[in-house]
């Protein structure tokens, strides 16, 4: 059964894949959607005999590499986590094949569209599978070409194939660590597999150890590793760049790959790690810092965007910040219930934005929409569900998973705790205000004409490239909006999707909440998720004075009010804010100016390095004392020789026989003695 | 088979086409059609043999095996042939690209058909003695021999700089070579003999060690190549042929690996341990000078040329961990890098043929017109990349872990290599395929005709199997590399050292 919920994915990609092109597009589409249904099915069922069931499983395919001590093998570990994530992935994925159905359907892309999409579900699979390091980190590649693939989709338009490449070279940068991490692990416990790594930790805890020329504690250091390759793939501070620009995919694809699954590996990584994790404490500490800052940051640039998707994607990377907030402060269910909460509503509203992007004819500009709540009322709901479960309005899914977390960062005693717990809870109402804000500005309000009164246009136009438009869009320029364009409800094929995953947004957190977090946390999980015996977060959080419990739901309130404010009741508002305090609202606009940093300290060096190297080291010195000085010199003596080419191998040839007689003249002599 | 063994016959077979070849008379289109026909089935036929001496090969034996030996100058310099598992997947691997080089000359190559092939015949002949030979002078005769062919493939059939690029080869050879013809004659002074498994077990002074080390890492650096002697490379691959290409990158280099694995490491311990550091240091400078000297490539060519020297880098590093993991990986990654490369190049090939054009500029758009072509590249630009399930990832991970055992910091910066592949690759690929098809002279460019897909089918199904099942490369070598490093552990009177030490 396990095999065929992980390879059932992987069939679908290789018959769309390889027969794909000879059918009408019809038949990649419904193979691919109806396998990962089956998949789905199956899954269910795996999450019932394990979660419930209690039958942890562990199921080997064969060895994938020996070398010495090394082993690798193709292997599934099926415990309470795995299901989970399985659950998770199959469901999210099902769903988006059956949205794309509609989405795509003017893309004469379809059938290699459908086949990316279960190739990244297989190797999504294979990732929460894996039964060790390396088959870890095959899939963790593996989604990272998935996502390449698909950012890249509409290969004709550079932007979307520069997203692509910055995608696969920062998770690049990840991976660094990651692998570096592997083998500092396999150093210390000679294996790569998560048995007997995680039978060795205990032992290894508070070891001093000697790498990269350092005496570091030897954990913290594997650790810290590890977690470079989770900060990459969940786009967390400082490798965060990526996954904003990583909007140029189909939105189908923002949803599952970029919102539901793949950014959330890092987050599954270190929970499945947390036998390493707990005993390294320092490196816990930074996994709430960077988890903290990354909440704040992105939050604080989601404020001021006008690409509907881009809000989507900062807040995406936002509330991953708040899964390893959760995760670091030793809540390893916390960040777990947050991830599994978090695809519903996010994967929501992804799926929302691209209906709205449907109806708007591939408009992405907020700016350009406007009173949408009229024309498209049911997906209208649909991101209010979304809304409000992402905000945490009370009983949604987002409620109980993020509510727990910023209760946890306040219990905990760790170090940078308390700094997370400021970041998280500021990001609260930053969350509430830039979400409402993305509905007020697309559902309410008169329709924006362009030009005519853009809340934010004004300082906005100097860098309109963030803005993009999906293509598709046959309709020609100066016809966006839907002034001179009738504004439709998307197919039945989307808003099915869109119905089932409100129903997890609304849910999912009531119904799951004792599994993961509350009592039944040790029935559930069995060990899935390691907690040291010093880690008491479970009972801290339980003493956390009611008013700290309030303060999310307070937040949340402020952040919506300031939005009617901005929005609603005062419309010029926002405008009038942005002019007044222009610095801070282009650095925001601008990301931090993160993108012009890295390519003025990497990209650039990077290349200028390449030329010096080429034309100073490789030309000018190398080959400037070596060949080419040798080289004047012997055709100088060889001028007025026989035809080239022939004339240099007798010449070689000859040196080699004289070679060779010299040799055996010696020999000779030498035998003679 | 009159009285020679199955390596005497892989060795030789290809020089029986050639004889038949040179029966031909004529110039005449089916003469030359015969003679291509000839080539391709000598090929295939030296393949299959090749597989049959697989077949016959016992992995758990970690000596020599199908031992041939005939005494040829009096007693002491032998006719001596035999494999082990360090040496049979290089011949598996010579016998098996050779056909596809044949394939890919077909239409190209349309002067002194004939010659080309016999060249390409005798190059095979030299290229598999090489790695047969157990006779010391046998495999310098070999080893030095094979260059003679290329020199022609690439002075005749060449590019427009074919002269200087021979310059270049002729010069960085020469001296290499010499060297080592010094070093091969004082070992012999010292051992009185030149049979290769005798001179295993011969212990040669340290401080001579040193020298004999020098003497052959000059040849075998050259050869690699390794950084700073790697400028020849890119030229020269820019020149040849697309076939001289595949060869050049699938084979030849190679040679250079298996020189430090069958002769420096195993004869001279103790200058291997002592040379280790410098090694390392070559290796990670080539890693990530030539990654980024290839990320500013304009010749798409000249750009796999460079990222072949930057993956040669992590064969050199693993080779030099002297732990299994770091061999292994060697010898995969060199096997790896043989069929990628070659395919690459083939790649290369393909446009070429079509647009008589190596600038990446001159390219853009490629999918639109040739979604096969696309997919083919794709699969070696992932493989070139490293990524897992293609085979370029075992080798590369089998080094670098090797290496972070022993030295943590080699580790680390040769891990750097692998963030600068994926973007030189995944750039190149950009470039090349991907975008809008805008230029005129692209809008009539066909896809993959019958014989590309042909050639570039079986590396591309290679490629992936070998990333998700690479046993049979492995296991072939696990022996032997264990039986090598016992010995080289044994020199030094080391059981198994624990590199990282820990304490409390």
């Amino acid at each position: 059964m396990y095999q065929a919920i992980v390879f059932l994915p992987l069939l679908g990609f290789l018959i769309a894949g390889l027969f794909g092109p000879l059918f009408a597009p019809r038949f990649s589409e419904v193979v691919t959607t109806s396998l990962l249904f089956v998949s789905l099915v199956l899954s269910f069922v795996a999450f019932a005999d394990v979660g419930f069931g209690g039958q942890t499983a562990f199921v080997p395919i064969a060895n994938w590499f020996t070398s010495g001590a090394l082993k690798v093998d193709w292997a599934f570990r099926i415990d309470t986590l795995t299901v989970v994530m399985l659950v998770v992935v199959t469901f999210v994925s099902a769903f988006v094949h059956l949205y794309s159905i509609g989405y795509m359907r003017e893309d004469a892309g379809r059938p290699r569209f459908f086949a990316y999409l279960s190739l990244f579900t297989f190797a999504m699979l294979m990732l929460v599978t894996a039964d060790n390091l390396v088959q870890l980190f095959f899939g963790w590649e593996g989604v990272g070409l998935a996502s390449y693939l698909l950012i890249g989709f509409w290969y004709h338009r550079p932007s979307a194939n520069a997203a692509a490449i910055k995608a696969f070279i920062v998770n690049r940068v990840g991976d660094f660590g990651f692998s570096l991490g592997i083998f500092l692990v396999f150093a210390l416990t000679n294996s790569v597999s998560y048995d007997t790594i995680f039978a060795a930790a205990p032992g290894l805890a508070n070891k001093t150890m000697h790498v990269f020329g350092l005496s570091v504690d030897a954990m913290t250091m594997a650790c810290l590793l590890l977690f470079m390759g989770a900060m990459g793939k969940s786009a967390q501070f400082l490798l965060h760049t990526w996954l904003p620009d990583a909007m140029e995919g189909p939105t189908p694809v923002s949803a599952l790959i970029h919102a539901a699954t793949m950014v959330t590996a890092g987050v599954f990584m270190v929970a499945r790690l947390s036998p390493l994790f707990e005993q390294a404490p320092a490196a816990l500490s930074v996994v709430i810092v960077v988890g903290a800052t990354t909440a704040f940051f992105a939050a604080t640039v989601g404020l001021v965007q006008n690409d509907i998707k881009r809000v989507v994607a900062y807040s995406t990377c936002s509330q991953l910040g708040y899964m390893f907030v959760g995760l670091g402060v030793g809540g390893y269910g916390l960040g777990i219930f947050h991830l599994f909460t978090h695809a519903f509503f996010k994967a929501l509203l992804f799926l929302g934005a691209g209906s709205v992007i449907t109806a708007m004819h591939h408009e992405q500009d907020m700016r350009k929409m406007g009173g949408l709540r009229k024309q498209i009322p049911f997906t209208f709901w649909m991101m209010v569900i979304g809304t409000l479960s992402l905000t945490g309005f009370p009983f949604t899914a987002g409620y109980f998973s993020k509510d727990a977390i910023i209760e946890a960062a306040y219990a905990s005693q760790r170090p940078g705790a308390a700094y997370g717990f400021l970041c998280v809870i500021v990001a609260a109402a930053l969350t509430s205000f830039y979400s409402w804000r993305l509905v007020f500005l697309t559902f309410f309000d008169a329709p924006h004409v362009a030009g005519a009164h853009d809340i934010e246009t004004q300082p906005a136009e100097e860098h309109d490239e963030t803005v993009h438009h999906e293509p598709g869009d046959h309709h020609g320029e100066g016809t966006h909006g839907h002034g001179s364009h009738e504004v439709r409800e998307s197919p039945l094929v989307m808003l099915i999707p869109l119905a089932v995953l409100a129903v997890g947004a609304i849910g999912a957190g009531f119904a799951f909440r004792h599994w993961f977090v509350g009592e039944g946390f040790a029935d559930f999980w069995k060990g899935a998720l390691f907690s040291a015996p010093t880690n008491h977060i479970r009972e801290e959080m339980e003493k956390v004075p009611g008013l700290v419990s309030l303060l999310p739901s307070v937040m949340m309130l402020v952040g919506f009010l300031v939005a009617l404010h901005m929005y609603i009741l005062q419309p010029f508002a926002a405008r009038q804010l942005a002019e007044q305090q222009r610095l801070l609202y282009r650095f925001l606009l601008n990301k931090w100016y993160f993108d012009e940093l890295y390519d003025l300290i990497f990209v650039r060096p990077a290349f200028w390095l390449g030329r010096l190297f080429w034309k100073g080291g490789d030309g000018r010195i190398i080959d400037g004392i070596g060949p080419d000085g040798v080289a004047a010199r012997v055709i100088d003596a060889a001028r007025g020789a026989v035809r080239l080419q022939t004339g240099y191998v007798y010449h070689y040839a000859f040196a080699m026989l004289i070679g060779i007689a010299a040799f055996i003249t010696w020999y000779l002599f030498g035998g003679a003695r | 088979m009159f009285g020679f063994g199955i390596l005497t016959g892989v060795i030789f077979l290809p020089l029986v086409g050639v004889l038949f070849i040179l029966l031909l008379r004529g110039a005449d289109a089916a003469t030359l059609n015969n003679a291509r026909w000839v080539a391709l089935i000598t090929t295939t036929v030296t393949f299959i043999l090749a597989l049959w001496a697989w077949a016959g090969f016992d992995p758990a034996n970690a000596g020599f095996q199908l031992v041939e030996a005939r005494s040829w100058f009096s007693n002491k310099i032998i006719y001596k042939l035999g494999i082990d598992g360090m040496s049979i997947p290089f011949v598996v691997l010579t016998t098996f690209l050779m056909p596809f080089c044949i394939i890919a000359s077909w239409r190209p190559i349309r002067v002194r058909v004939k010659e080309y092939l016999i060249a390409f015949l005798v190059l095979e002949t030299l290229m598999v003695g090489v790695f047969c030979a157990l006779d010391l002078v046998l495999f310098y005769l070999f080893f030095e021999g094979g260059l003679i062919p290329m020199f022609l493939i690439i002075g005749i059939w060449g590019g427009k700089r074919r002269i200087y690029a021979s310059f270049k080869f002729f010069l960085y050879t020469l001296l290499g070579s010499l060297l080592m013809l010094v070093a091969i004659m004082a070992m012999y002074w010292v051992a009185g003999t030149t049979d290769i498994e005798v001179l295993l077990k011969t212990h040669f002074d340290p401080g001579m060690q040193k020298w004999l080390f020098l003497a052959f890492l000059a040849s075998f650096a050259v050869k690699l190549p390794m950084w700073p002697v790697h400028t020849w490379l890119p030229d020269a691959h820019v020149e040849a042929p697309t076939a001289g290409s595949v060869i050049l990158a699938g084979v030849l280099l190679k040679m250079g690996g298996y020189g430090f694995i069958r002769f420096s490491l195993p004869m001279f311990p103790e200058a291997s341990a002592y040379f280790a550091p410098l090694i390392y240091a070559l290796s990670i400078i080539a890693i990530i000078y030539t990654a980024l000297v290839a990320l500013v490539q304009e010749d798409m060519k000249k750009l796999i040329a460079y990222s072949s020297v930057a993956h040669m880098g992590f064969v050199t590093m693993g080779i030099f961990t002297m732990t299994p993991q770091g061999v292994q990986g060697a010898i995969f990654q060199m096997v790896s890098h043989g069929l990628v490369s070659a395919a690459l190049f083939l790649c290369v090939g393909v446009v070429y043929d079509r647009m008589h054009t190596r600038e990446i500029a001159a390219y853009g758009g490629l999918v639109n017109r040739m979604p096969l072509y696309a997919v083919a590249f794709m699969v070696f630009t992932l493989a070139n990349i490293g990524l897992p399930g293609t085979s370029g990832f075992i080798g590369e991970f089998l080094t670098l872990i090797g290496a972070f055992k022993v030295n943590s910091r080699v580790a680390l910066f040769a891990t750097i290599g692998t963030i600068l592949s994926a973007a030189y690759a995944l750039y190149l690929y950009r470039r090349v395929i991907f975008g809008k098809l805008e230029k005129p002279s692209l809008s009539g460019i066909l896809d993959l005709s019958a014989p590309e897909i042909v050639v570039l089918a079986p590396l591309m199904v290679l490629t992936v199997f070998y990333g998700v099942h690479p046993a049979p490369i492995l296991d072939a070598c696990a022996a032997a590399v264990d039986h090598l490093i016992n010995g080289y552990q044994a020199a030094f009177g080391l059981t198994k050292t624990a590199a990282l030490a820990l304490t409390n």
